[in-house]
């Protein structure tokens, strides 16, 4: 939707800001160009989206109008279950992204050093994040499954020690999805930690040698600062990931035992589908939309200050 | 000479410990899945009558053979809408200086921090009106507009950092028209982008179970994570059975990650950055 400038305000601009004229010039038959897409975007995202966050405030059922209602739904919803659904979906997201980091950083700094065969042993190690979560999701189900069929219980077991009960015990089930998800998704941490690294200039590294740094002083002094931008970009992409979590809740506990591993994305899909309560569900929404805008603006102006330095 | 020897083997046995512990799960997956139905041995200790009835069984009994087909056509004709849409939305996108343009740029890039969650409702009803619920149709669609901000955004941002307005001025003093710099000199120069846009898209659709889940419940088209999903309802508690269908479902991805791997990490490290 970019209409060419023509006529007086093309003379105008051209006038105030000749720098600009020359980069105009190209390509400006095109700006149709952008249509096709633009729309796409209207009719999926923008347009729904707005609907959405407007219904969130209104009592819309299955098989009933809408009708605007303030705040009930978000005081409703979050006096029940999704008030600790909430709380739950920022300890996964916060436990997630802190083993992640650590995990991946360590990772990558073992798989930057001059280990045998290394290429090999990234490929493996981030090969998880290429599959589905839902598959990932049952394949640790079966691990930690019940008695008598679970594979770590049958190891238990064999062993003569006492099994337990993972998926039936609260604690446990939200502690197993938050172990699936780091598994899955270490290798994503230590992809990003590795491009980092590369950035490091081997210079820096053996002058800080020369002057006799060690390992950890080096890794303090001279790899920590540069990986600053890496950091960050896991630690917001983790954190986003984590709050939107479904697939390995629906596949590993469907939000059991009693509810007590539901999260925002599950409890929208039950309001939606189960209940038909559509304005309940919209509030959810809007919750997790508002938290993941915010997450997602800090990531975006951080990384736009780092481009203007560089 | 000795302490560098030390620390080098240190790293190669914590390197490769660690990626035998993280290996584990993937051993009890396969391990699992040739192994007999009626052996109940540890999964630990591989199995000493290895069979391939459960693969046999798996492809026979599941949708998944069908859902591999679906899942191809869904994310071929997904990612090829996405990556045309967005190349030629880009492109006067970032040449153009006008405030429409910049404009338009900026409300593309508000979609990068909408979830998905918040159109899902309203975008459900959209589709049933059109009726296009229950048909691929509605996840080509859904993931067309889905995906179309963050594309836009990688192919814009790369356009006005990477490639110089250069070519295309020489292009046009040569007399070439815009619409045949744009396709003759600019798309070639795009292909590491749209690489990279075509992984990150690609897999994100191709691994989707929450769109599926949504928008073809009760169709007989279904994904791939949709006919897991169905076949573990089923088949509740035979492992051996459900582990041989995980594996046939992970085949063509993990084929193609191998593959192209050097790519994909490389991709999704650059991508994801933004």
């Amino acid at each position: 939707m970019t209409v060419p400038v023509t006529g007086d305000a093309a003379r105008v601009r051209a006038v105030t800001a000749p720098r600009r004229r020359r980069v105009r010039s190209v390509g400006r038959s095109l700006w149709w160009f952008v249509v096709p897409g633009a729309a796409f975007y209207l009719f999926v995202v923008l347009s729904p989206s707005l609907q959405g966050a407007y219904y969130a405030f209104t009592d819309w059922k299955f098989g009933e109008p809408a009708v605007f209602n303030g705040f009930d739904n978000f005081a409703n919803v979050f006096q029940n279950e999704a008030g600790p659904g909430a709380i739950r979906t920022l300890l996964i997201a916060g436990v997630t992204v802190v083993a992640q980091n650590v995990l991946g950083l360590g990772l990558a700094l073992l798989l930057s050093a001059k280990v045998l065969g290394r290429n090999v042993l990234r490929t493996i190690i981030f090969a998880p994040m290429v599959v589905s979560s839902l598959v990932v999701g049952y394949l640790f189900k079966y691990i930690f499954g019940p008695t008598d069929i679970g594979a770590i219980d049958l190891v238990l077991k064999s062993f003569g020690l006492p099994q337990i009960d993972f998926l039936g015990d609260p604690t446990w089930a939200l502690s197993i999805i938050i172990i699936t998800i780091i598994w899955q998704f270490t290798g994503s941490a230590m992809v990003i930690y590795l491009a980092g690294l590369q950035g490091v200039p081997e210079e820096l590294q053996e002058a800080a040698a020369l002057d006799g740094a060690g390992y950890w002083q080096r890794f303090w002094f001279v790899t920590r600062p540069l990986l600053a931008p890496a950091f960050t970009i896991n630690l917001m992409l983790g954190l986003i990931g984590g709050l939107k979590i479904f697939d390995q809740i629906f596949s590993i506990t469907a939000g059991g035992p009693a509810g007590e591993t539901e999260t925002i994305s599950t409890l929208l899909y039950r309001q939606f589908s189960q209940y038909g309560e559509y304005g309940q569900a919209a509030a959810l929404a809007l919750v997790l939309a508002i938290a993941v805008a915010i997450l997602s603006f800090f990531q975006f102006s951080f990384l736009r200050r780092q481009e203007r330095k560089a | 000479m000795n302490g560098t020897l030390l620390a080098r083997t240190g790293t190669n046995v914590l390197a490769y410990g660690s990626t035998i512990v993280f290996l584990i799960p993937v051993y009890v997956l396969i391990n699992l899945a040739f192994r007999p139905v009626d052996d109940l041995t540890t999964p630990l200790i591989p199995t000493t009558r290895p069979t391939v009835d459960n693969f046999v069984t798996a492809w026979t009994t599941s949708a998944l053979p069908s859902a591999i087909l679906t899942s191809v056509v869904v994310t071929t004709l997904s990612c090829l809408l996405v990556i045309v849409l967005a190349t030629m939305a880009a492109y006067p996108l970032a040449r153009s200086t006008s405030r429409l343009s910049t404009t338009t740029f900026y409300v593309f890039l508000i979609g990068l921090l909408l979830p998905f969650q918040l159109a899902l409702l309203p975008l459900y009803f959209q589709m049933r009106d059109l009726g296009l619920l229950g048909t691929i149709w509605s996840l080509v669609v859904v993931y067309g507009g889905v995906h179309m901000p963050f594309c836009v955004f990688l192919i814009t941002t790369f356009l006005r950092t990477s490639i110089p307005l250069e070519y295309e001025e020489a292009a046009r003093i040569d007399g070439c028209s815009d619409a045949r710099a744009f396709w003759h000199v600019v798309v070639p120069l795009l292909r590491p982008v749209i690489g990279t846009a075509i992984i990150l898209t690609g897999v994100g659709i191709w691994n989707d179970f929450f769109t599926p889940l949504l928008y073809l419940s009760g169709s007989s088209q279904l994904t791939i994570p949709m006919a897991i999903f169905q076949y573990v309802g089923q088949y509740v508690n035979n492992w051996p059975v459900i582990f041989a269908s995980l594996i046939i479902s992970m085949i063509p991805i993990l084929t193609l990650y191998l593959i192209f791997q050097r790519y994909v990490i490389q991709g999704f490290a650059g991508g994801l950055k933004g």
